[in-house]
């Protein structure tokens, strides 16, 4: 198919915003050399090689790890909810989604910010666990604290997927089933799950994803203490200056994206009706 | 329909290009500084911008380090910067600095002499003292009911949870470093092997390494322990009468944050005339007054209230300082430092 004019500034955007910095983070992570611009870069892949290191191996451990115990809950936490609010009558329904997109209306760090004053040593649930004389709970500042942060934050990036493709499904086809001595359970099992598909591979990719690349979360809610892989490129990018490892291990998170985003598509073969966010 | 959507995207494109190649379209000069977080009185900012008429672009960074990187590598030009000693002194050796013209900055006659002339920047070429302070551990005396005399105390079991340390690079392993006995400016593997053990071994009973949030976290009496900058302590001590702050007596840090004007930035005389406007007497003493810190301009002092000046925290005598040292750049180090840092951040 033929190009519309139309689209030049969208090819223009990509080019500028997504192609060229692309290239030069893979360009930074294949080089070497300390300063003076392009040309005095050294091809090298000693910055992969230094990556190997068991004590940088350890923090894309522990990264993927909280990333996929994230994802898993928010999953666990977020199909339920869009299966609720679906089952709906539109109007209510749209007040419920509503409701739930509101939050995200405030800056992000704003609301990462105030779980640090409901979970410190004085804060709010502290507050209400000493008055009920029980002795104050260390909320704060631990991996409870890094994983409440991200589920709580990504919670509606695997709601919304869910819901609009459970808000799809034909309901002739759960009534069809029904009719068919179906219960509730199979209806469940055999109709809506899979047909739901799409939406649960969309929802995956867009929590893992930021998920596994998380320095603010990290940084505030693990209080300093935890180095996760995107605190790793930013302290390599903002203090320490080196941006030919930083880059290197950019490229080598990239790789881990898209290797989850192969696997969950390959889960996809199916092809729903389309429900992906995009 | 084509028609129309071809003519709004003309106009769009028209109007991106338009804002693009006129900037902000305004006339007034700018001057971009760069600064510490919580390091000035906002109001002196809007006084300097009536007086001179032009606009100050205010930027904050947390650690020297994250300074250093956004002036060299970040493609930004900063008119005036507020870095430490050792960075100052690998600025001037990198040639990040330019020279400062001293007729331009007649204030300087303000600054009390022991300021001048430190061996980061013999004779001031590149810099102008701003600020200077120590780093020790403030305490809640209600929380701690040990003396509170050494860097010792950070590695006491007893208050596991209950400590926070500076999420900085050169002062928590100059902590480490202070507390083996070593010279905080350690050029010597060994001795910062020994300090990276020290700090893996105390992460356990850290609650967090923290930046500005240290006072937050210490006046709301989360933590019992800290280990802070020492203007950091005259503000917190301010709001919480509990804390008291403490100078460890296997000597600590003594250091200076001076203003400097980086090579590349576009506006020097505005810059000289910034860093003139901030050592006026009243000015400096308002910017003293707000942010806790200790002033290098001693007529300011008389601006003062009685109880900063008096203030043991803020100007403390030099014997009360005991054995001090001031941070040098570790050169060829620096990798050995930036690696140790990680190391212990990476531990679990």
């Amino acid at each position: 198919m033929r190009m519309k004019w139309t689209s030049y500034p969208y090819i223009l955007w990509m080019i500028i915003f997504i192609v060229v910095p692309l290239a030069l983070i893979l360009l930074f992570s294949i080089t070497t050399g300390e300063e003076g611009g392009i040309k005095n870069l050294q091809f090298t892949l000693d910055n992969f090689k230094r990556f190997l290191d068991p004590k940088y191996l350890d923090v894309l451990w522990i990264s993927i790890s909280l990333a996929l115990k994230s994802t898993a809950i928010t999953l666990l936490l977020g199909y339920p909810m869009a299966m609720i609010i679906a089952r709906e009558k539109p109007k209510r329904r749209n007040i419920m989604i509503l409701l739930f997109v509101i939050p995200m209306w405030m800056n992000f760090l704003l609301r990462t910010y105030a779980w640090l004053t409901l979970l410190g040593k004085n804060g709010l649930i502290n507050y209400i666990v000493i008055k009920l004389g029980f002795k104050p709970l260390n909320l704060i500042y631990n991996d409870l604290a890094v994983l409440l942060g991200m589920v709580y934050n990504f919670l509606p990036f695997m709601v919304l997927p869910i819901y609009s493709v459970l808000i799809k499904i034909d309901k002739s086809l759960i009534e069809a089933a029904e009719d068919l001595g179906a219960n509730k359970i199979k209806v469940f099992s055999r109709v809506t799950f899979p047909l739901s598909i799409p939406g649960i591979i969309t929802g995956i990719t867009m929590v893992f994803m930021p998920a596994v690349s998380t320095f603010v979360i990290s940084r505030l809610l693990g209080g300093g203490q935890y180095m996760l892989i995107g605190n790793l490129v930013e302290q390599q990018f903002l203090w320490v200056g080196d941006w030919h490892f930083g880059s290197a291990i950019s490229i080598i998170m990239m790789a881990f994206i898209l290797l989850t985003m192969a696997i969950t598509a390959k889960f996809d073969s199916q092809k729903g009706e389309g429900g992906r966010l995009w | 329909m084509k028609r129309s959507i071809k003519y709004f995207l003309s106009i769009g494109l028209i109007m991106i290009i338009g804002l693009l190649s006129t900037g902000c379209g305004s006339n007034k000069a700018t001057l971009n500084v760069y600064n510490w977080g919580d390091y000035i009185d906002p109001d002196v900012i809007k006084e300097f911008e009536k007086e001179f008429n032009v606009k100050v672009n205010y930027n904050t960074f947390a650690t020297n380090e994250d300074m250093y990187v956004s002036i060299k590598k970040g493609g930004t030009s900063y008119d005036v910067a507020f870095p430490s000693d050792y960075m100052i002194e690998r600025m001037i050796d990198e040639g990040l600095l330019e020279k400062i013209n001293k007729e331009k900055i007649p204030n300087l006659s303000n600054i009390e002499d022991r300021f001048l002339d430190l061996d980061f920047d013999p004779n001031n070429e590149y810099s102008v003292p701003y600020m200077w302070g120590t780093v020790g551990i403030i305490y809640n005396k209600n929380l701690v009911d040990d003396v509170v005399d050494s860097w010792n105390i950070l590695w006491n079991e007893k208050y596991s949870g209950q400590i926070l340390m500076l999420d900085s690079q050169r002062d928590s392993i100059a902590v480490a470093l202070k507390k083996l006995g070593y010279s905080m400016n350690s050029r010597d593997r060994k001795e910062l092997e020994e300090a990276k053990e020290e700090l893996i071994k105390q992460k356990p009973l850290v609650y967090a390494y923290v930046g500005d949030e240290v006072k937050d976290l210490m006046v709301g009496e989360e933590a019992a322990l800290a280990v802070v900058w020492s203007g950091d302590a005259v503000a917190m001590i301010r709001e919480n009468e509990n804390l008291e702050y403490v100078i460890p007596k296997e000597g600590t840090n003594l250091w200076f944050d001076n203003m400097v004007i980086p090579k590349g930035g576009k506006n020097k005389e505005l810059a000289e005339e910034f860093i003139n406007f901030m050592n006026r007497p009243e000015i400096a003493a308002r910017n003293t007054d707000y942010i806790g810190y200790s002033t290098t301009n001693y007529k300011a002092l008389e601006y003062l209230p009685e109880d900063i000046v008096n203030s043991k925290v803020a100007y403390p005598a030099d014997e009360e300082i005991g054995e001090v040292e001031i941070f040098k750049d570790p050169k060829d180090f620096l990798k050995v430092y930036d690696e140790i840092w990680l190391e212990i951040k990476a531990q679990r």
